[in-house]
């Protein structure tokens, strides 16, 4: 009795334990948002997101850094998604199992674990200094490009991986090449679960601050950019920049950007979470 | 012909996009040796291992990684302590307790603890979690390693919980039904059974938020003080690689100078070790694949 008792007890307390666990993370989300909605909620308004940064808080916005983390997050797509996905494409339907495959996957795995600023260091040495781009937005993006790319590769890997074998019997018996293959039957099969991973992948990207502050963002700009060669900030690090100002205006502030930074990233995410959804409930093997 | 050349092509082409992740690890490595070379013929490694203060920007100059090492370890220790058995804990319940509805709501929601800006919890760090410790702790500065430390490892549990999951997953039903079998409890199953079973697929995910909590830069830039200070007390100022990298970013230390060269020694030592965890979770990773195959 007292035996089945202290086994009974024993299995509710690691039950509860365990919920408790998966709660804590819940309800620090909840704190997280309520207590920045609850600060900048107020502060956000047309004129925060169409000003200019100024010295002082209620006459400043938004509006540059906006643009520019729209042109950072363009410049990355652009040069990530293609590269990335040829690169899975090469990984999962022609390099299966050569020397090649088993180094480019072991690099693959070690450059998603390099922290995000040493990217950064990486882009200010190559891509500002060595091939003269200066403190750019394309600076900026191929620096977050590279950041990215190791994860858009593993997730579009594993849409190709998904998609069945007997998809490509089929096409190669038709008499399809290869490449007709991959690019006609293939490539639109795995088309939901690539984008989904690619989205996810550039939600990191827009929220990233550490690597362009090494590549030499600014944090002060009065301007906005229009071309590719600009000088330009971003929503985190202006979010940074107020932060770390002593006036309870700048912290305000910096609440309010935070919602416009949430929206976009949860935004992007819940899109995401959409198409998974969308995507698996079409397609039936 | 004409078809073959193009299959040909696509495919140079297509390798060539997986090659340029190797060379971007060239870089990475040529970028980081030539700077550091460079660092270390006017500052000698001896002084760089052992010195223990760390003031490259200051008239007294002085080259020792040691207090930012130190930084970086108390932060990553507070998270780690955080982030395991909140991790562990939560894996468990959503594999062993949870309903499967349940599961397939709460997985998402605590992932996007990992999809948040760090910029954001930076500030929940320095605005909210300082000001409600302090509460608590009446000897605790502004600026600290408890409050980024303890908001970096909620931060991570996704990446514990979420891998130890799957490694609790893939241990087979039939090893489970044995232990049932012989009469032991779910708890009995549990830590004597699965866990074990599942060890090395969790260690890989502990390794794996080591390396994100060694490697994250915003949170500690904003709430752990930029005060290089060798110290194993949590409620200091204190700064970590990272932030020291961000710190010289900001200001402006002309190319080419001493003090600019320190961010890449300083980065060298960063990559060293996220290399290396990275290395460890990767082979761990591979013997955990091969147990049940």
């Amino acid at each position: 009795m007292s035996k089945r008792w202290r086994a009974y007890l024993l299995d509710r307390l690691v039950g509860i334990l365990g919920l408790a666990a998966a709660f804590i993370g819940l309800l620090f989300l909840v704190v997280l948002i309520v207590s920045i909605f609850k600060l900048g909620i107020a502060r956000l308004s047309w004129d925060f997101l169409t000003s200019f940064p100024s010295r002082f808080p209620e006459k400043a916005g938004i509006y540059p850094a906006i643009v520019g983390s729209l042109w950072i997050f363009v410049g990355t797509a652009l040069f990530a998604i293609p590269l990335g996905v040829s690169a899975a494409i090469y990984l999962e339907e022609y390099a299966k199992k050569s020397w090649l495959a088993n180094v480019l996957e072991i690099n693959i795995a070690n450059l998603a674990g390099v922290p995000s600023i040493i990217y950064g260091i990486l882009g200010l040495e190559i891509f500002v200094r060595t091939l003269q781009m200066g403190q750019s937005i394309l600076a900026g993006s191929l620096t977050l490009a590279l950041l990215v790319l190791p994860v858009v590769i593993v997730v579009a890997r594993e849409a190709l991986r998904a998609v069945p074998p007997s998809i490509r019997e089929a096409a190669y018996a038709l008499g399809a090449t290869k490449w007709q293959t991959i690019w006609k039957q293939v490539l639109p099969a795995a088309f939901g679960n690539i984008l989904t991973g690619i989205i996810l992948a550039l939600a990191r990207a827009i929220g990233e601050a550490a690597p362009l502050i090494v590549v030499g963002a600014l944090t002060y700009v009065p301007f906005i950019p229009r071309s590719p060669m600009d000088e330009f900030t971003v929503l985190p690090i202006q979010i940074f920049n107020w932060v770390s100002r002593p006036q309870h205006g700048f912290v305000i502030n910096a609440a309010a950007a935070i919602i416009v930074l949430l929206v976009l990233v949860l935004g992007l995410n819940g899109i995401a979470i959409f198409l998974r959804y969308r995507s698996q409930r079409k397609v039936r093997w | 012909m004409f078809r073959r050349f193009i299959e040909r092509t696509v495919e140079s082409g297509l390798r060539l996009s997986a090659v340029l992740t190797i060379v971007t690890t060239i870089g990475i490595v040529a970028v980081l040796i030539t700077e550091t070379v460079q660092f270390f013929r006017e500052v000698s490694i001896w002084e760089f291992l052992t010195d223990t203060q760390w003031t490259p920007l200051f008239a007294q100059k002085h080259f020792g990684i040691l207090p930012l090492l130190s930084g970086t370890f108390l932060t990553t220790a507070i998270a780690i302590i955080v982030a395991l058995p909140i991790g562990l804990l939560t894996a468990i319940f959503l594999n062993e307790y949870a309903s499967p509805r349940f599961r397939s709501i709460v997985k998402p929601i605590l992932e996007l603890l990992s999809a948040i800006p760090t910029v954001v919890y930076g500030y929940f760090a320095l605005v909210f979690v300082t000001p409600v410790l302090q509460q608590i702790i009446p000897g605790l500065a502004g600026f600290n390693a408890l409050s980024p430390g303890i908001v970096m490892g909620i931060m991570i549990i996704p990446f514990i919980s979420s891998l130890s999951e799957d490694a609790l997953h893939a241990v087979p039903q039939s090893l489970r039904e044995a232990a049932y079998g012989m009469g032991a409890t779910r708890v009995q199953t549990l830590f004597r059974v699965l866990i074990p079973a599942a060890s090395s697929g969790i260690l890989a995910s502990v390794v794996l938020a080591l390396a994100r909590a060694i490697g994250e830069t915003m949170i500690v830039a904003i709430a752990a003080g930029q005060q290089p200070r060798l110290t194993l007390n949590p409620l200091v100022p204190i700064e970590t690689v990272t932030t020291y990298i961000v710190q010289v970013s900001l200001g402006d230390i002309p190319h080419g100078s001493l003090e600019y060269r320190t961010i890449f020694a300083a980065g060298m030592v960063l990559f060293l070790f996220t290399v290396m965890l990275s290395t460890i979770s990767f082979f761990v990773n591979r013997r955990f694949r091969q147990q049940y195959e």
